[in-house]
């Protein structure tokens, strides 16, 4: 039941007031991020220092490493109703846990395919790398990431 | 359980876009929190003793302070709690400035994404649990990643504080591009002169020693406790015999390539890179060695006194323990030849880097000192100097400044005066002329004045050759008009990059790097010698383009966090790792295959079977294990699971 049509209320309007209220099918979506401490949090710092503007739609929870992240908490974001869910952490051979990202990639890999066949569209949901002197590459990510869940809309309802 | 929420202004820098006294307002309606505040600046001491005397006062037991990134404060609030006798872990930040007040210039938009933020770290706060940090002993040998001016000054020292040090140098001899200069900014001293003896005093201290031609492979461990393979080349002499005495270097019947007159003139295929040389030993480049390529010569070997060649020599390994790293592997010139088709690619013989003049400039150089030109050896009788080569060019990727290249023009220019006479042509196409040392502008003045240098504002648009001069095409930008000057000599003050193996050293190193491949410091103001792994320090240019002064200024400031580390016989170890509750545990071992550190290990039990065990002081606390226990049985301190899920689902609370 992906995607659902199902006008429950969900005040969870973060940027302004939505038109037609709360609930209404145009409220802002609401992203979760998890993201590692060494890289792709603090790529967001430096996004910070650097006054980089990001849209508002963004809750991270950091995280030591992407190694750390179990799919599960996709999942669990999902079923709670999130709107989009992304994960980031060190490149490829960067990771401060030397080899964390890359068992976070082979569970991810896995985890987009299982995220898509439950009737979630792949916009939803996104994996990358973000160092922590990328501030921009932060901004880009960010910013392009929620225009494209924000194009999808909110996920009325639950989806999972 | 009772949570107190302290919500920063940071001056204006939270307060100007988020609402903090209506946040902390807010946070007193969240099931637990009975205390909440304002403070204007949280970590100045007023904010801090605010904190502990709420601790007090409201008998909390956890505390959640919304200001900035933990990356900058987290120590400092964990220490403010600690001071009013609660467990520092029971503390945790909220981040509303680099991630909302930062990014969000509109207030109601930011107070309400910092709300969310406040409620999952008070959420995140309910699920901490007191945490004991353990205790390791400590190596106190440091090891000193390159032997450049930088790692020379940080290995003098510590030797000199009793540290035992080891240089790992990449090259036969320590000394790194300082001792390719010639003079130096702004006093016109003798590189060599100030370097050499520095060098000599690094071979002879008892504390130091030294492992050129050698390369760091692997480093495992952690802070105190490092363990590093170390490979030493073979330079096909041994070394233990080599006495430096040259002989086979001119009886040497094959030209290489001269890395160390940057490329000027040819060196033979057994080589000392120059006099002064630490250790003073030959090696073979094996690519040029006629007896290699074809399996006959063996010249050095029939001349060699000492009976050092040993043509069957073999990298060798070895295995060090190590308390602390500390990385200085300085430079490498801009690849301009690869970048500039505009002045010549390289194919032009009378355009040369700033490195190769210096060699040029230097009595010890190819031409004992005698500058002239590339192409026919003839006196140069105009000179001219271009600016930002590969720095500040957003089309090289070079965006930023080299720093140093501004003053080791003015100062080549006046060498040129000096050298050729004073009624030589010398021109500098400039940008901005950036001096900003101590003595610095003085110095360019006196360039300018009593020297007679002619700085013309702007960029420099084509070098082409004509009639056998270089012909120098560009603008002055401050008269408005283009200008041709033929040139018998060009010299591009190409900028620095860092070294060759910058970003794979780094990674195996885990520290963090830029894009150009500068190592990150722990904080660009607070942390400027420390990478984000504790440990692992950085010296010189690897970390940023800068001058002498500058780099022996921060390899000294390295050397001093060092000593303060290795002064402890003990050192705290995150609390925050894995721990395995052994009741579910299915001896799988999987925990054992995904461990980078090898901190989980097999523990035999009292009824004789075998379960996982992860050793406290090894565990890094990444949290692989536990995102890949198939029972979830591995538990992550500080980062727990139910930690993780209820910030998430407190996030979205409102979302169905
Ligand atoms: C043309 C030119 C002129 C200059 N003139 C001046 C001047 O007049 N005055 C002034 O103050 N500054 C001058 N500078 C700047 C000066 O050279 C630097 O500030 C200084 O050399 C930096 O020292 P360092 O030790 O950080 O790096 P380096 O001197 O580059 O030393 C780094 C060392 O590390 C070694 N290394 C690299 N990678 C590895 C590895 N992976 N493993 C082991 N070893 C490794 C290298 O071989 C080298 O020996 C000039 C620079 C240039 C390019």
């Amino acid at each position: 039941m992906a995607e659902a049509t199902n006008n429950q209320a969900s005040g969870a309007a973060t940027t302004g007031a939505a038109p037609g209220g709360a609930g209404a099918p145009d409220r802002p979506v609401k992203v979760v991020g998890i993201v590692c401490n060494w890289c792709s949090y603090a790529g967001a710092d430096t996004a910070g220092v650097g006054r980089f503007k990001q849209p508002a739609n963004l809750r991270l929870i950091r995280v030591p490493c992407t190694g750390r992240i179990d799919p599960l908490f996709a999942l669990k974001a999902f079923e709670k109703g999130a709107d989009g869910v992304l994960i980031s952490g060190c490149h490829p051979g960067d990771c401060h846990y030397s080899e964390g990202n890359y068992y976070a990639r082979r569970k991810f890999e896995l985890a987009e395919r299982m995220i898509h066949h439950l009737g979630i569209p792949p916009e939803r949901f996104k994996w990358t790398w973000v160092s922590a002197s990328e501030g921009q590459r932060w901004q880009k990510v960010v910013t392009e990431f929620v225009a494209g869940v924000q194009k999808l809309g909110p996920r009325e309802g639950k989806a999972l | 359980m009772r949570i107190g929420v302290f919500v920063c202004h940071c001056g204006s820098n939270i307060a100007g876009t988020v609402d903090v006294a209506e946040l902390a307002k807010r946070a007193l309606t969240l099931k637990d929190v009975v205390y909440s505040d304002h403070p204007m600046y949280t970590c100045s001491e007023p904010g801090q003793a605010g904190i502990q005397q709420a601790i007090k006062d409201k008998k909390l037991d956890r505390v959640v302070v919304s200001a900035c990134s933990p990356h900058m404060h987290e120590q400092t609030f964990r220490r403010t709690v600690e001071g009013a006798g609660m467990n520092p872990y029971l503390m945790e930040m909220a981040n509303i400035r680099e991630h909302c007040s930062w990014i969000h210039p509109d207030m109601a938009e930011g107070t309400e994404k910092a709300w969310e933020i406040i409620k999952m770290a008070v959420a995140k706060a309910r699920q901490l649990e007191p945490l004991y940090a353990n205790e390791v002993s400590v190596n106190k040998d440091v090891l000193i990643i390159g032997g450049g001016v930088a790692g020379i000054q940080a290995a003098l020292d510590l030797a000199d504080a009793g540290l035992k040090v080891t240089i790992v140098e990449k090259e036969t001899t320590i000394g790194g591009t300082m001792a390719k200069l010639d003079k130096t900014f702004p006093t016109i001293d003798c590189s060599a002169c100030i370097l050499t003896p520095r060098m000599v005093d690094c071979s002879q201290h008892e504390n130091i020693t030294l492992m050129t031609y050698s390369e760091v492979e692997k480093v495992s461990g952690y802070v105190g406790n490092f363990t590093v393979d170390i490979r030493r080349k073979a330079a096909m002499v041994d070394w233990n015999k080599c006495v430096g005495c040259d002989v086979c270097v001119q009886k040497c019947p094959a030209k290489a390539p001269n890395l160390f007159d940057e490329g000027l003139e040819p060196t033979k295929a057994i080589y000392i890179p120059f006099p002064q040389a630490v250790p003073k030993r030959a090696a073979i480049q094996v690519d040029y060695c006629r007896y290699f390529q074809t399996g006959k010569c063996k010249v050095c070997e029939r001349v060699c006194p000492a009976g050092a060649i040993d043509y069957e020599q073999k990298d060798t390994s070895v295995t060090k323990e190590f308390g602390a790293i500390v990385v200085a592997t300085g430079l490498e010139v801009f690849p301009w030849e690869e970048h500039y088709s505009e002045y010549g690619g390289g194919k032009i013989k009378d355009v040369i880097s700033g490195l190769q003049y210096e060699r040029m400039l230097n009595a010890s150089g190819p031409y004992g000192g005698h500058v002239r030109r590339m192409s026919d050896g003839a006196d140069p009788k105009t000179v001219v100097f271009i600016q930002c080569v590969g720095s500040r060019d957003e089309s090289v990727n070079r965006p930023y400044c080299s720093s140093v290249c501004c003053m080791y023009t003015a100062k080549q220019a006046l060498l040129t005066k000096d050298h050729c006479g004073m009624d030589t042509d010398v021109y500098v196409f400039y940008i901005d002329i950036r001096a900003t040392g101590k003595g610095y502008e003085e110095f360019i003045k006196r360039v300018q004045t009593e020297f007679g240098v002619k700085y013309v504002r702007g960029r420099v648009s084509k070098l082409y050759e004509q009639d056998g001069k270089v012909m120098v095409r560009g603008t002055d930008t401050l008269l408005g008009e283009q200008v041709e000057i033929p040139a018998d000599l060009v010299v591009l003050a190409s900028g620095i990059q860092p070294a060759d193996g910058a970003k794979q050293l780094a990674q195996t190193l885990n520290i963090s790097y830029d894009e150009f491949g500068f190592m990150k410091e722990g904080h660009p103001k607070l942390r400027p010698v420390e990478t984000n792994t504790a440990g692992v320090f950085l010296a010189g240019v690897c970390q940023a383009p800068k001058d002498i002064p500058a780099t022996v200024a921060q390899a000294s400031g390295t050397a001093s966090k060092v000593i303060g580390l290795l002064a402890k016989d003990k050192l705290k170890t995150s609390p925050q790792i894995a721990v395995v509750n052994q009741k579910n545990c299915v001896s799988c071992w999987k925990c054992i295959e995904v461990c980078p550190f090898s901190a989980p290990e097999k523990q035999e039990l009292r009824d004789g079977t075998y379960k996982s065990h992860v050793i406290e002081t090894v565990c890094q606390g990444c949290g692989i294990c536990v995102a890949t226990c198939p029972v979830n049985t591995i538990e992550l301190k500080g980062f727990t699971t139910d930690a993780i899920l209820d910030q998430i689902e407190e996030v979205l609370q409102s979302q169905l």
